[in-house]
């Protein structure tokens, strides 16, 4: 049966992970490829680094820890953050990373998606997508939730889906940071209107958020980080947890 | 050594990573002429059947594929580059392939979520157990997927693993040395490790 992914995601600036005050219990976490390591060998089905370095000269280092992960993590990632053309799509492809993550880019101009997709394969192009409840309507935000794009979340989905995205990233600004858990309704309404896996992100805080939100949010995935790097939430044990939810858990 | 045929498509340095890490000597080629010397070959592939196979037909790989699998060169197809070894696909339109394994690649029915991507388990065919490559392998494994077709081998004998998608459909193939993954060895982790260490057992 195919499992439920739990997917860690690295803040990278610099080259080393951003992180809060207290890691616990690893060694050198500021480094991406040990990091990422570790949680791979603690059962992490995939990860996501995200650059926010958003400096084009700084490119070349997060270019140099794609490759750096790519030689010593055996599990997927996906790599984000300033992806704005099939040019930035084809230097994090072939430094390494399996799959893209585009959110703003895409929004601009939503062609992107399409030549991403004919020229490397719906599988690599995945649509990460902020949004919010205004007036009980789903919008889509952008510039980390300060601007209403007026696309309503529903239809923007569909539309990355019909255009190429072979994944979506569902980022609930209201509920994301807060830690009381991720918003299932949304994620099981967006879940059944599109045909490809969408990726829960935004509210953990407790191992039950993810089980709600892999149960009745009817994610295939759900992402989630300060929770892994603060040590609030061991993914061993949240693995084992699901696993005992009788939740389709990949462990060992 | 084991060629691992570059043709233009997809990302071969995460099977060059992972066998490196295994110690097993390796050379990614886009020479036709690399792959009699090899002692193995490694068929990847991420993106469109009918593209690669144009690509593999223009760079002269096919004959030369054929013309070594033929002559008993152990021979492992990942992902499209399983889809490859078979006869015809259907994605967008009809597309002949290697032909090294008689049956089709078709499309994952409605109702399911396209692409089945994520990691799913194994099951292994009876006449398969005791293969090498199944070496410390077992039934239920987890390996990772990222496709929206698969295989139909018309002949049940040349399945190796079986996974659950909806149905069961094909996962892996093995016709004697000629063998094919629909999931990623390279990305699953220990299992798929495991079976990158038999295959170069193989090729020894």
């Amino acid at each position: 049966m195919l499992a439920k992914r739990i997917i860690p995601c690295l803040d990278v600036q610099g080259g080393r992970v951003v992180k809060g005050k207290k890691f616990a219990d690893i060694q050198d976490v500021a480094d991406p490829v040990e990091l990422g390591k570790k949680y791979s060998e603690l059962g992490a089905d995939e990860l996501v680094f995200y650059d926010i370095t958003a400096s084009h000269e700084k490119r070349g280092i997060f270019l140099d820890v794609v490759e750096r992960v790519s030689e010593e993590v055996h599990i997927p990632f996906t790599v984000g953050g300033g992806i704005q053309s099939v040019e930035d799509f084809r230097a994090v492809l072939q430094a390494g990373a399996d799959k893209v993550s585009v959110n703003s880019a895409a929004v601009s101009r939503p062609l992107l998606i399409d030549e991403a997709a004919v020229r490397f394969g719906n599988q690599c192009v995945v649509l990460s997508i902020d949004a919010k409840e205004v007036d009980g309507e789903w919008f889509v935000f952008v510039k980390g939730g300060r601007d209403n794009t007026g696309k309503h979340l529903f239809d923007w989905a569909k539309e990355g889906e019909r255009r190429g995205a072979g994944e979506i990233v569902l980022n609930v600004m209201d509920t994301d940071g807060v830690k009381q858990g991720y918003n299932n309704e949304v994620i099981a309404q967006l879940s059944e209107q599109v045909n490809i896996p969408v990726v829960a992100s935004g509210g953990a805080g407790k191992m039950e958020h993810f089980r709600d939100v892999l149960k009745h949010g009817q994610a295939d995935a759900a992402l989630a980080a300060s929770v892994f790097h603060f040590g609030e939430i061991e993914l061993q044990a949240l693995k084992q947890y699901l696993f005992k939810e009788e939740l389709p858990i990949r462990l060992g | 050594m084991i060629a691992i045929i570059d043709y233009g498509a997809g990302n071969l340095k995460n099977v060059q990573h992972a066998l490196n890490l295994l110690n097993i000597e390796c050379k990614v080629t886009d020479q036709p002429g690399d792959l009699q010397s090899a002692t193995g070959i490694i068929l990847p592939g991420v993106g469109a059947f009918g593209e690669a196979m144009n690509r593999l037909n223009e760079a002269g790989f096919s004959d030369e594929i054929k013309s070594q699998a033929n002559q008993g060169k152990p021979l492992l197809g990942i992902c499209l580059g399983m889809q490859l070894l078979f006869q015809k696909s259907y994605e967008h339109g009809e597309h002949e392939g290697l032909g090294l394994i008689e049956g089709e690649i078709v499309r994952f029915e409605h109702g399911l979520k396209v692409p089945h991507m994520g990691w799913n388990q194994l099951i292994i065919s009876a006449q398969n157990k005791e293969s090498l490559i199944n070496r410390d392998v077992q039934d239920d494994d987890y390996v990772y997927f990222v496709h929206s077709y698969f295989a139909q081998p018309k002949n049940e004998e040349d399945i190796l693993h079986a996974t659950d998608y909806g149905k069961p459909f094909t996962s892996a193939v093995k016709r004697n040395h000629i063998m094919g993954m629909q999931y990623h060895p390279e990305k699953s982790a220990r299992v798929g490790m495991q079976m990158l260490k038999n295959f170069g057992e193989m090729v020894r």
